[in-house]
């Protein structure tokens, strides 16, 4: 492992892509030492790279140095590791800082915890006079400054919350905090018996500890919008009346004019094709994988790729007008609604908060009346707020979304967003997406094509940016590609050329003069079919076997196709869809008072993963659909999706469980404060007891299957 | 009890060393890949380039 090299200061590729942080992969696969050692050592032999670095716990590669993201896939693929590029921004900021700062902030706390607790144990056991008074001054001088650090968290949250008029968990968390801690302070400078300083130390260790191991296993979020708009093109070709070309920035661009789109590059702004036919890849609007031959005046989206010889197009519409704006209006829309969402713990905090509040505000009533002595009610009224269990009703969601979500990542589920758990557990519907999310094309080379075809075949497809001719290029990587001569694309047919003397062709079987429809190899006179059938993708079966909710697919597929599938999977089908219809299904579910899941990858689905009330999306989906998605899978099987609804409905069971757990604590703990009887130890056991049962009960999510 | 003058501080500062300690582990990524650390405790030295 070299330390950073100076040559890679001024490096632009790696090390710029986040500020230093370096290129991040995802590595679903990995699980030993000797992965560790090979994709390292693989990976410091490719030209470029400066530093490879496994995190094994987060399953990631960091890599820095100048080196293109795509060599460090091919290299990592090809030692036999799946590899997923992951935003670097966001991974490489995001965790680590959070993350670290609650670590910190957790160890100030239990280093103060401790130090207090061994000055408390003597109070405990009889210490008075001058040494309690002393021991009493010393905790305030630690406790003081390490509550105003290490709470800082909670006091954030709790002032975000009432500062538009909600409640959260950390609200009785700060009051518990700051009162017993201003109480205490009271109490040693006047010489007095009870200092709770041990009771207001362990709750923000606790807390933070639990927080800081739920950051860990959750990763930093980015919005889809952005994602969406970095789709768009930013110049586009446009011919004047003369028919001459110049480039202008897309802003520019009018409704009406006349806009070149050069092979393989993206559609800028919607509008009608003006030249002749042309083949377009519209896989990120339908998610189908096959390109879409397109007659002259079809209209076509800003975002599509032109896979035939350069076309023009007469605009129809720019700016925040096109289908991709639109979407990304749309996808935001749908964000929005789900933020919010009332976390579990928020709506027990709702209740909780305010009767803790009241009830001791009532017992500082009720004890001035009686008594007439002010501090003494006092007194009690902070005893009520501390020895209420704010600890474990703080840690009842946290410790069990903890177990939960490292659960299920050990499992290939990457859980991204706090509240997925809650809201998985509350679905009772499925929608899927059908292309890329069920089935991926399958392409059957037949085992009767020579090795002379196969370099051939791979030649050729090596031409096209065809979907087709990329799946078959990678089905035949290990041929050696054969030497072509007049290679010529014809727009929407296939691939020819000259090979040896022989006329070669790849493409349509109409075109190849072969009777089939699909795609096929054509040598001199000699046809080899390519079938290339959709084929279920791994686990799927299982997993909708073993669904326990209805379930449904709403693909952009033509009917035809759709009907096929459907007969395959036995579930009801709903073809021909655009994203807004998706959108529109969604709806429709919910107006049925239906909480829906949704899976799916395409950017065609991203507006349904936003809107759906939880939603789970492939590693191989787009940058934008795993943004928007709640849960990623990270493996390539579908097999455990059921899996994710047990595990999060178990989450949801055993949260319950634990606000039951803290309530019985409360209901033995507030009369005894009440009454007065409340001392320091018995607060500091009310708490810690508590705060280890919720754990404990949390744990037993690790047990299921 | 006059031996507590020196024996609270004491105990203060070698808990404070134990807290700068892990302060400097926080800071230098030491939690970042728990799993991976325990891992590469397998690992054959890097064979000299």
């Amino acid at each position: 492992m070299t330390a950073a090299c100076p040559a890679c200061a001024g490096a632009p590729l790696a090390s710029d892509a986040a500020g230093g942080g370096g290129l991040q992969f995802s590595l679903p696969t990995i699980h030993c030492a000797a992965c560790i050692g090979k994709i390292e050592r693989g990976l410091a032999a490719v030209s470029g790279v400066a530093e490879a670095r496994v995190n094994l716990s987060l399953k990631r590669l960091t890599v820095t140095g100048p080196v293109p993201a795509e060599a460090v896939q091919d290299a990592v693929e090809g030692l036999g590791y799946d590899i997923y590029p992951l935003d670097a921004a966001v991974m490489a900021g995001g965790r680590d800082k959070a993350g670290r700062d609650l670590l910190t902030r957790m160890a100030v706390a239990g280093f103060a915890m401790m130090n207090v607790m061994l000055l408390s144990v003597a109070v405990w056991s009889g210490a008075a006079d001058a040494t309690r008074d002393l021991f009493h001054l010393i905790s305030a001088l630690i406790a003081v400054p390490v509550v105003a650090y290490s709470g800082q968290p909670f006091f954030r949250n709790g002032w975000n919350a009432l500062s538009v008029g909600k409640l959260n968990m950390d609200v009785p968390i700060s009051l518990a905090i700051l009162l017993a801690t201003g109480m205490s302070v009271l109490e040693s400078v006047s010489g007095g018996a009870n200092a709770y300083f041990d009771a207001a130390l362990p709750l923000p260790f606790f807390l933070l500890t639990g927080r800081s191991r739920a950051s860990q296993t959750r990763s930093a979020r980015r919005s889809p919008p952005t994602e969406l708009a970095a789709l768009e093109v930013n110049t586009a070709e446009r011919l004047d009346g003369q028919g001459r070309r110049q480039t202008i920035p897309c802003s520019q661009i009018a409704i009406g004019d006349t806009i070149l789109v050069p092979s393989g590059a993206r559609v800028p702004v919607d509008g009608s094709l003006a030249s002749g036919a042309g083949l377009m890849d519209r896989s990120f609007l339908t998610g189908e994988s096959a390109a879409v031959g397109v007659e002259a005046g079809a209209l076509l989206q800003a975002g599509e790729v032109n896979l035939s010889a350069p076309i023009t197009l007469t605009v129809t519409a720019v700016g925040e007008d096109t289908t991709l704006r639109r979407m990304a209006a749309m996808v935001e829309t749908a964000e929005n609604g789900r933020n919010s969402y009332t976390a579990l713990a928020d709506r027990a905090a709702q209740i909780y908060a305010p009767v803790v509040h009241l009830l001791a505000l009532a017992a500082f009533v009720g004890w001035v009346w009686a008594t007439g002595d002010i501090r003494h009610s006092l007194n009690i009224a902070i005893a009520v707020l501390i020895i209420t269990c704010p600890c474990a009703l703080g840690l009842a969601v946290p410790a069990v979304t903890t177990a939960a979500i490292s659960r299920l990542f050990a499992a290939g589920y990457l859980v991204k967003h706090a509240t997925a758990l809650e809201r998985l557990a509350e679905v009772d519907h499925a929608v899927f997406d059908k292309t890329g999310t069920l089935t991926q094309p399958a392409i059957i080379v037949p085992d009767h094509m020579t090795a002379d075809d196969r370099g051939v075949g791979l030649a050729l497809a090596q031409l096209s940016n065809h979907p087709m001719s990329r799946a078959l290029a990678a089905e035949l990587a290990d041929a050696t590609p054969a030497q072509l001569e007049h290679v010529e694309e014809v727009a929407g047919q296939g691939v020819q050329a000259q090979w040896n003397g022989t006329h070669v062709m790849l493409g349509r079987g109409a075109w190849l003069g072969a009777q089939f429809g699909g795609f096929g190899l054509r040598i001199a006179d000699k046809i080899n079919a390519i079938e290339a059938p959709e084929a279920l993708r791994e686990g799927v079966a299982e997993a909708l076997a073993a669904l326990d909710i209805p379930a449904e697919v709403v693909t952009g597929d033509a009917s035809q196709a759709a009907l096929d599938f459907a007969a395959k999977v036995q579930l009801p089908v709903i073809s021909d869809t655009r994203p807004e219809d998706k959108l529109a299904r969604l709806d429709a579910l919910k107006s049925e008072g239906l909480t829906v899941l949704m899976v799916g990858d395409g950017l065609n689905d991203t507006a349904a993963l936003a809107a759906a009330h939880a939603s789970i999306a492939p590693a191989r989906a787009l940058e934008a659909s795993r943004s928007a998605a709640d849960v990623i899978i990270l493996g390539d099987s579908l097999a455990k999706l059921p899996m994710v609804l047990r595990v999060a409905r178990a989450t949801r069971r055993l949260s319950k469980q634990n606000f039951a757990i803290a309530a019985v604590y409360n209901m033995i703990a507030i009369p005894i404060a009440l009454a007065g009887f409340a001392t320091p130890l018995a607060a500091a056991l009310a708490m810690s007891l508590s705060s280890i049962t919720v754990i404990v009960n949390s744990q037993r999510l690790r047990g299921l299957s | 009890m006059n031996v507590l003058v020196v024996l609270i501080p004491v105990s203060l500062v070698l808990g404070g060393l134990g807290l700068l300690a892990f302060l400097w582990t926080v800071r230098s990524g030491q939690y970042d890949d728990d799993q991976g650390n325990a891992a590469r405790i397998l690992l054959d030295d890097e064979p000299p380039v």
